[in-house]
């Protein structure tokens, strides 16, 4: 961390910079709708490292996270769109998702701070559900979120009179609308990156590691776990709520349907797969998971036409089939995930270790 | 009256499917701390296996009731093998890595077997040949069907029949030993491998007879019936206290009821401002509030820091 | 196979064919009329978007059959766009049923330059679909999405050739309180489909002065409604309404039946399907559904349609068939009249549309919703559906007025 103004850093900075800002323009040969692709896996990196905060840092298994993407969608739905005749600006509505996730991660840390493993589990997964559900059914008596209908016409985000959506000219470019949310969601997403690094590197990141270690330990030598708990879910549950606010946007149509359980499924397995803890994995299991079935949809076909001279198997089952198939072989030949961090990757290794300097 | 009593005989049958497949996941917890996620797919391929050979054999001019006999059977045996290789391929290899590692793979799994149950299937839903005949039973005034009373039966001797291996036989014992302490009980000439491989079959077989019931009572089956049957059952056992057997039958039989009282009654205690589409919510409010004062489920003993 | 072309379509098709040199993107600037032998081929893509996976994906492949049929069609017929013979493509992708999936899909279509968008199944898709269309400025024809907001956005790219939610629920609810009862109980799926048709059918059940005694719910994925159907069974409802899909449907049947209750059943057209037969068994005769539009076999084209899609595909049709091969015969259509397959072209076209299709006549309101809006009433008897009554909307056409054969 010292020496990032190095110049070697510097340059691995600079490297990654162009490569940031080139990648749309590079995917964007194969079409938009890879780079919209980029954007939603950029939104699951959002959620992977929000989630991450609870399950890799805490060590708290939380089935239920989509929730809090869901209340940042529905708070940036309801505040920008016809539904309510709001149009509230970018910078008023983010942090208000930001902080109603917030709270709704506390209200759910609150009940279950005594609870461990697999009851927490359970209750964050039925958590998530309650909320779907509410979101689902909250059009009667009183028209809340419009119920299963969705709520339409959602605002892009807008900056002063410059819209996010649709094709535009910047600084004399082209650029289209996923283009343009790309940068948006990078810049976010780096922000984001960076949060999470000093956190983890922080007094609250060790107290959270300390927790997943032993929490009985941790509270011997001081640590209020009741509040580094909740502080866990209600940081994580905060990104959630900006990612979900910037999908509704882009989307410009939210409904319940969006945030079943198998969502909250797909977040815990990018974390999981990539390496629980290590920001690093868990950006890439996000960015992998999101690519991997997009990919195997376009391979799947060709491959069989070329094995078989005919299509024996729907493409799209196979897709899925290969999909579950992944998520086992990658946890049983690498049960730390794909990239872990050192630490958890000495701790599975079964040569004694060496001490560390 | 009568439709109070009709509420609590459609809780008790629903229950009871619950309760018979929470003792999958209850018996695979308690011996070796591990979500089997993928659990309701095996109830699903059974109650397809079941209408596949039923209906192939039926069609061959077997009596119904013969070919549904074998059908059971048939799926019982592909589940205790598809068990037996689950824990084989998916979890035995993982022990000993990081907890939410097996469950990723059950994840996985579940995906799977989904998928592979949709290529051999296909993707409609299926009907399922009516195993038994149609005998409708009117009691003060409430209607329920022989299926009904079949599936209570069967559920509470399977269920008999389990407690009496767990706590009567030697593998019974040899269990509750590995679920106490698998490094000792393996000192005590344990073959923890071959008691937890038993453990997934059993449960599997169990898995079958739950997937058979409830493909006879709703009469259809459907590749992706397993997975909220499973999450029903999944929470039904840890209302009750996973681990526990005890538990998991009451916790399921509990969990039907409660989703059948919540989706009658709730809209009449609230004024209309909720109704039976919060159905789904109730189990969920139930569990959060028992857990919150015990936080080991109804029946769960003090793990200490196992969970 | 016979082609048919009404006059109308082969005489706009022929006055356009002189006008092409003034089309502006034709992909081949070979204008056809001074060499009419050496005709160019124009490829026209044509999307095509459903779930092809996870539950709806029977109705998924039920579209895409249809639409392909259609495309087949067309291709045999030889038409002509502009003096230039045109080979239609159906490019088909699988939205899931899952929005963001949709949104996704709809950029494939937009990226792989396709003329026309034919779908999405589900409104939960079409909806986030349809910003990205109209961005693009690409018409799309949903042969099944009947959420009414679909249309409603604002978004002239917009069209459905499907009664919506709005004209089938008040149907439902008018014949409802045709039927001589006076209490009726309300299911509904809680999905936007199930939610909006239910609604809509209590507004008209209530204004035709029927009493809703209960409203009970279930949701997509459920089995068992025996909890709801007892609360039901307390109430004493007459008429139990469904609104909600096939595979709920069936089972919800057996077990009203299984409890003894002997209310009527009726619900809408995600359950006047052969599937909902084969769940409900004997459970669903005498029992009430509808279809938007007019039955197959009272229109000229219908009998036909029928017995080549069997042929074809070799299962009956399940439901949105017809309207998904309509709306690729709407975009047809409406290429012809324009002389372009150009969106930007034939666009204005489609809401000029004057087309007697499968599932009836298409002709669009200024929203892009059916002007007609025809329901039809079924019964079910025996694993079949029987005829009851066409109700709203324009009474059905008489067979196509003059038809000439190519």
């Amino acid at each position: 961390m010292k020496n990032w103004l190095s110049p070697k850093s510097m340059t691995g900075i600079a490297l990654i910079a162009i490569a940031l800002i080139v990648l749309p323009h590079v995917v964007g040969m194969g079409g938009q709708a890879w780079v919209r692709i980029l954007n939603f896996a950029i939104l699951y990196v959002f959620l992977a490292l929000g989630l991450n905060i609870v399950v890799g840092f805490a060590g708290l298994l939380d089935l239920g996270y989509i929730a809090f993407y869901a209340v940042g969608a529905y708070c940036w739905a309801l505040l920008a769109s016809p539904h309510f005749g709001l149009h509230f600006p970018v910078w008023a509505i983010l942090p208000i998702g930001a902080l109603m996730a917030c709270v709704f991660g506390v209200l759910l840390g609150s009940p279950t701070l005594k609870l461990r493993g697999d009851y927490l589990a359970i209750v964050t997964l039925g958590f998530g559900e309650i909320i779907r559900i509410f979101l689902n059914n909250l059009n009667s008596p009183v028209n809340i979120t419009n119920g299963p209908q969705g709520i339409t016409l959602i605002d892009p985000v807008k900056i002063g009179d410059f819209s996010f959506a649709g094709t535009s000219q910047v600084f004399g470019m082209t650029m289209t609308g996923p283009e343009k949310y790309y940068y948006l969601l990078v810049a976010l997403a780096l922000l984001v990156i960076i949060i999470n690094v000093r956190l983890q590197h922080s007094r609250i990141g060790r107290a959270w590691q300390a927790i997943r270690e032993d929490e009985i330990a941790a509270k011997a030598v001081g640590i209020n776990t009741r509040n580094i708990k909740l502080l866990a879910f209600a940081m994580g549950a905060s990104f959630g709520g900006i990612a979900g606010g910037i999908f509704s946007a882009m989307q410009g149509f939210v409904s319940p349907e969006s945030f079943s359980l198998i969502e909250s499924i797909m977040v815990l397995a990018m974390v999981v797969l990539g390496g629980m803890g290590h920001i690093p994995g868990v950006i890439l299991g996000a960015v992998l998971l999101t690519f991997l079935p997009e990919v195997l949809r376009y391979a799947v076909t060709p491959v069989q036409m070329a094995l078989f001279g005919k299509i024996l198997v729907d493409p799209e089952s196979l897709r899925m089939l290969v999909f579950g198939l992944a998520l086992v072989l990658v946890m049983r030949f690498k049960p730390a995930g794909l990239w872990p961090s050192p630490e958890r990757s000495r701790e599975l290794s079964e040569k004694p270790v060496e001490a560390v300097k | 009256m009568d439709i109070f009593l009709q509420q609590i005989i459609n809780g008790l049958v629903q229950g009871s499917i619950y309760a018979l497949v929470a003792l999958g996941y209850t018996m695979v917890y308690g011996i070796m701390g591990l979500i089997n996620f993928a659990h309701g797919e095996v109830v699903m391929i059974g109650a397809l296996i079941s209408i596949t050979v039923t209906s192939t054999l039926a069609a061959a001019g077997m009596p119904l009731g013969l070919a549904g006999l074998f059908g059971l059977v048939a799926a019982m045996l592909t589940c205790m093998a598809l068990g037996w290789s689950l824990e084989r391929i998916a979890y035995r290899p993982l022990r000993g890595s990081p907890r939410l590692t097996p469950l990723i793979t059950a994840i996985g799994m579940s995906i799977v077997l989904q998928n592979l149950a949709m290529i051999f299937w296909g993707r409609n839903y299926m009907t399922f040949p009516p195993l038994l005949p149609k005998v409708n039973f009117e009691f003060a005034g409430t209607h329920f069907t022989l299926v009904q009373v079949v599936i209570v039966l069967l559920s509470a001797a399977l269920m008999a029949g389990l407690v009496f291996l767990v706590y009567r036989t030697k593998l019974g014992m040899a269990m509750r030993a590995t679920a106490q302490n698998p490094a000792v009980a393996s000192l005590m000439g344990v073959n923890i491998n071959r008691v937890i491989a038993s453990a997934f079959v059993i449960g599997s077989a169990l898995a079958a007879v739950a997937g058979v019931m409830v493909g006879s009572y709703y009469e259809i089956a459907h590749y992706q019936m397993g997975f909220m049957l499973g999450l029903k059952a999944f929470t039904a056992a840890v209302l009750g206290g996973i681990g526990n057997l005890a538990g998991a039958m009451a916790g399921g039989i509990l969990l039907g009821i409660i989703e059948a009282l919540g989706a009658g009654y709730i809209g009449d205690f609230t004024g209309g401002f909720l109704g039976s589409h919060y159905q789904d919510i109730f189990a969920f409010i139930v569990l959060i509030v028992v857990l919150m004062f015990k936080p080991s489920g109804l029946f769960g003993e003090k793990t200490g820091d196992r969970a | 196979m016979q082609a048919k072309l009404s006059v109308v379509a082969l005489s706009v098709a022929a006055a356009f064919a002189l006008s092409a040199c003034g089309q502006k993107d034709a992909p081949a600037p070979v204008a056809a009329p001074a060499a009419p032998e050496a005709k160019p081929e124009i490829v026209v893509k044509l999307g095509h978007v459903a779930p092809m996976t996870g539950p709806q994906a029977h109705l998924g492949k039920d579209n895409e059959s249809g639409a392909l049929l259609a495309v087949e069609e067309l291709n045999a017929q030889g038409l002509e766009i502009g003096g230039a013979k045109v080979k239609f493509q159906l490019v088909s992708e699988d939205d899931q049923a899952d929005p963001k999936q949709g949104t996704i899909v709809a950029q494939k279509l937009i990226d792989a330059k396709v003329n026309g968008v034919v779908g999405h199944l589900n409104s939960g898709t079409t909806i986030p679909a349809s910003k990205l269309y109209f961005d693009a400025g690409l018409p799309q024809v949903s042969p099944s999405a009947t959420n009414p907001k679909y249309t409603q956005q604002g978004f002239k790219t917009a069209f459905r050739v499907m009664a919506n939610d709005i004209q089938q629920g008040k149907v439902l609810g008018e014949f409802a309180a045709k039927q001589g009862v006076k209490t009726v109980a309300i299911i509904d799926d809680r999905t936007a489909y199930g939610q909006g048709l239910a609604d809509e059918f209590r507004k008209a059940a209530e204004a035709a002065g029927l009493k809703v005694v209960a409203n009970e719910y279930t949701n997509d994925k459920a089995t068992d409604f025996k909890a709801i159907l007892t609360k039901i069974k307390s109430t004493k409802a007459e008429l139990v309404f469904y609104g909600g899909m096939d595979a709920q449907g069936g089972p919800l049947v057996k077990q009203m039946k299984d409890l003894g209750i002997k209310a009527k059943f009726l619900g809408g057209d995600g359950v006047c399907t052969p599937e909902f037969m084969k769940l409900g068994g004997p459970a669903a005769d005498g029992e009430y559904c509808s279809l938007p539009g007019v039955p197959l076999e009272q229109l000229a084209k219908g009998p036909e349609f029928k017995s080549k899609f069997e042929a074809k595909f070799g299962y009956q049709i399940q439901l949105y068939a017809p309207n998904a091969y309509d709306a690729v015969m709407v975009i047809a259509d409406s290429m012809k009249r324009a002389g372009s397959v150009e969106p930007a072209a034939y666009l204005p076209e489609i809401a000029k549309t004057k087309l007697e299709g499968v599932s009836g006549n298409i002709e669009f309101d200024q929203f892009g919703d059916l002007t007609s809006g025809a329901i039809t009433v079924y019964q079910y008897q025996g694993g079949a559906l029987n005829y009851v009554e066409t109700l709203g909307g324009a009474p059905a056409a008489p067979a196509a007025p003059v038809e000439e054969k190519k």
